[in-house]
């Protein structure tokens, strides 16, 4: 006798929604004993999280904000794996849109006019990240390489580079020795929003969102890109036009991630410096996989990973407890989710051996 | 030499058709592992036992996910990653800035004593030594064996080696878990050795280094540990530059350099292969296997 997948005939219908909420709280529960491993009471733990991030408005917009960078990287990384891309450079993406979009900001500010400086700046960032997407997606479209490895690859070049540029040439001489370029003028600071950090590259993230719904869902274009991801041979047969697809798509992907790069460095920081590569890309793909590609799914899971973060840093400062930990419970999330996919597809089939 | 471990250890995991992007992640385990077994037995070796056990068992999770349940192999190994990251953070609190035992350099006499290359090759802590020996013994398991032609056949065509008899299941859960040992070993050399005790991360991306080595490499451990040394002395070569001021070379590009190469490697690679010669990865890199 032995026990196996088997591929389910008929989708599940209502009972098939309860497997996210589902695996979400095993998630929990595995969190929960983490947190009795090293002595603390996991209620307490959870309620502290849960205040710390949608406890009360400012809570709740240090959420959004957080949740920010993520929503365009998960755009980003959703919109090219839609098409079976691989897109795990995002994070390098991410870098070279805060690199061009504050060199613009930096140096060419004087001669933009104030109404259009920050429309410059973001377009610079958009360009920057779509870049450097453009390098791999050339490579696959071109030579067929595979752009996992290039992608995650100019990562490492990207973030080279930044430290070259806060550390050398763009450093700020008046920094007393801290590794950063000079502030931004003010003209090139995104809109701040009720009194909170919650700046402009929020809207832009929503706008994204919409707009992506409604390319894949409405337009030709769209079409082609699902076909192409979810049946190459077919897409050949209809005669789409691979390569060109691979360039748009990526450009596109590239340029969300670069947005959220400058969005970050004139939203947030105000200049170039070392806490603008922090995995962001990388939580992109998480958070594209845990939304299964969907927009509205997107934006909705980097709101919710968001307040993990900040309920996070709450637990550590009310507990004494390493902020890692929602780090730790969103690797656990990841995995029981998508175990509960496979079994939203696949059953369990006992099979007697045959004699 | 933590980088050639886990490098060796990923080139066994994809040579049997499982990508893991969780190196980093296991490496780390293997660390914290490492360096708390150690410091509650008192025994180095046992620490370094420990730590290839829980980097395998840590390897499981991502071998349970993406061989039985199929799921991405891309996505599953980063979520080890981050996984691996929360998780060692978290438990690791208690253990920064600890002491404990380490292991010490060991001259290997009559050849510590060569010119240069004594110093550099010979004068290693006690973890070191093996790395030299398991680079030939993985290249002749995998390319002269029985067992390594069966790793590879799975990696190639999984479906022609289920019709000869080979588990495929089996043989991919073997390799993940031999993959998780080797870079819980790498990471135990960082916390036992390399700079002893535990810090948060202490990895610093060497991991990804691993998996980048491992393309670099065309999944052949003797080019790992030719590609693991050019890493090292490109390092070396940046810091001694930057030491003596020469600015010839700005230090940037030459630490950006093995990536722009592997980059370049992998695209002559893929063009020699679309000229029908046979190097590179596994053709079932990343695809699960259904047995119909």
């Amino acid at each position: 006798m032995r026990v196996r997948l088997k591929r389910r005939l008929h989708p599940l219908t209502w009972s098939g929604h309860l497997f996210i909420p589902a695996s979400i709280i095993l998630a929990l529960a595995l969190g929960a004993l983490l947190f009795v491993v090293v002595g603390i009471n996991p209620a307490r733990a959870y309620l502290e999280m849960l205040i710390g991030g949608f406890g009360s408005f400012y809570n709740f917009s240090e959420t959004l904000v957080r949740a920010t960078p993520l929503i365009l990287c998960g755009l980003s990384v959703g919109l090219a794996s839609k098409m079976l891309i691989w897109n795990i450079g995002a994070e390098g993406q991410l870098v070279l849109g805060g690199i061009a979009g504050s060199g613009v900001a930096l140096f060419w500010s004087p001669y933009i006019p104030a109404a259009l400086l920050i429309p410059a700046i973001l377009s610079a960032g958009f360009v920057g990240g779509a870049f450097w997407a453009l390098i791999p997606a050339f490579l696959k479209a071109r030579l067929k390489v595979n752009e996992i490895i290039t992608s995650l690859m100019l990562n490492y070049v990207a973030i080279l580079y930044l430290e070259h540029l806060y550390f050398g040439p763009w450093r700020d001489p008046a920094g007393r020795g801290f590794p950063g370029t000079a502030m931004l003028p003010d003209g090139a600071w995104l809109t701040r929003f009720f009194g909170t950090r919650i700046h402009l590259g929020l809207i832009l993230g929503l706008a994204a969102a919409v707009l992506i719904w409604f390319l894949l869902s409405y337009t030709r274009w769209g079409y082609e890109i699902s076909v192409i991801g979810a049946n190459l041979q077919a897409a050949l047969y209809a005669r789409m036009n691979i390569t060109h697809n691979i360039l748009w798509v990526m450009v596109i992907s590239g340029g969300l991630a670069g947005l959220a790069g400058i969005c970050e460095t004139a939203g947030i920081h105000y200049r170039l410096q070392q806490g603008l590569a922090v995995g962001n890309g990388y939580l992109g793909i998480i958070v594209a996989w845990l939304g299964r590609l969907q927009p509205g799914a997107i934006v909705f899971i980097s709101i919710l990973l968001g307040g993990l973060m900040v309920g996070g840093d709450q637990v550590q400062i009310a507990l004494h407890v390493p902020s890692s930990i929602s780090l730790a419970l969103q690797g656990a999330i990841l995995f029981c989710v998508l175990a509960g996919q496979v079994f939203r597809e696949y059953e369990w089939v006992i099979e007697r051996e045959k004699a | 030499m933590a980088v050639l471990y886990a490098t060796i250890g990923e080139i066994f995991a994809e040579r049997s058709g499982v990508l893991n992007l969780g190196v980093e992640g296991m490496m780390l385990i293997g660390a914290l592992a490492a360096f708390a077994a150690t410091q509650s037995l008192q025994s180095l070796w046992l620490g370094m036992l420990i730590a290839m056990l829980a980097g395998g068992l840590f390897a499981m999770i991502h071998g349970f996910f993406t061989i039985t349940l199929r799921v991405n192999q891309v996505v599953s190994g980063l979520a080890l990653t981050l996984f691996g990251i929360g998780l060692t953070n978290f438990l690791g609190r208690p253990f920064i800035g600890k002491l404990s035992l380490k292991f010490e350099p060991v001259e290997l006499f009559p050849l510590s004593k060569i010119p240069i290359l004594g110093e550099i090759f010979f004068t290693q802590s006690a973890l070191v030594y093996p790395a030299y020996l398991l680079v030939p013994v993985s290249y002749v398991f995998l390319f002269k064996t029985r067992f390594g032609l069966q790793l590879r056949a799975v990696g190639e065509n999984p479906a022609a080696a289920d019709t000869v008899g080979i588990s495929v299941f089996a043989t991919r859960y073997l390799y993940v878990f031999v993959g998780g040992a080797l870079a819980g070993l790498g990471g135990a050399y960082l916390s036992l050795a390399y700079t002893p005790g535990w810090k948060e991360q202490m990895t610093g991306g060497q991991g990804w280094i691993a998996i980048a080595l491992v393309i670099f490499a065309m999944w052949d451990p003797l080019k790992a540990a030719a590609g693991a040394l050019l890493f090292g002395f490109i390092n070396a070569f940046q810091f001694y530059c930057q030491a003596a001021g020469i600015t010839l070379i700005p230090s940037y590009i030459l630490r950006m350099l093995p990536y722009l190469f592997t980059i370049g490697v992998l695209a002559v690679i893929t063009h020699w292969k679309s000229a029908k010669i046979r190097v590179g990865a596994p053709d079932s890199l990343g695809v699960p296997f259904e047995r119909e």
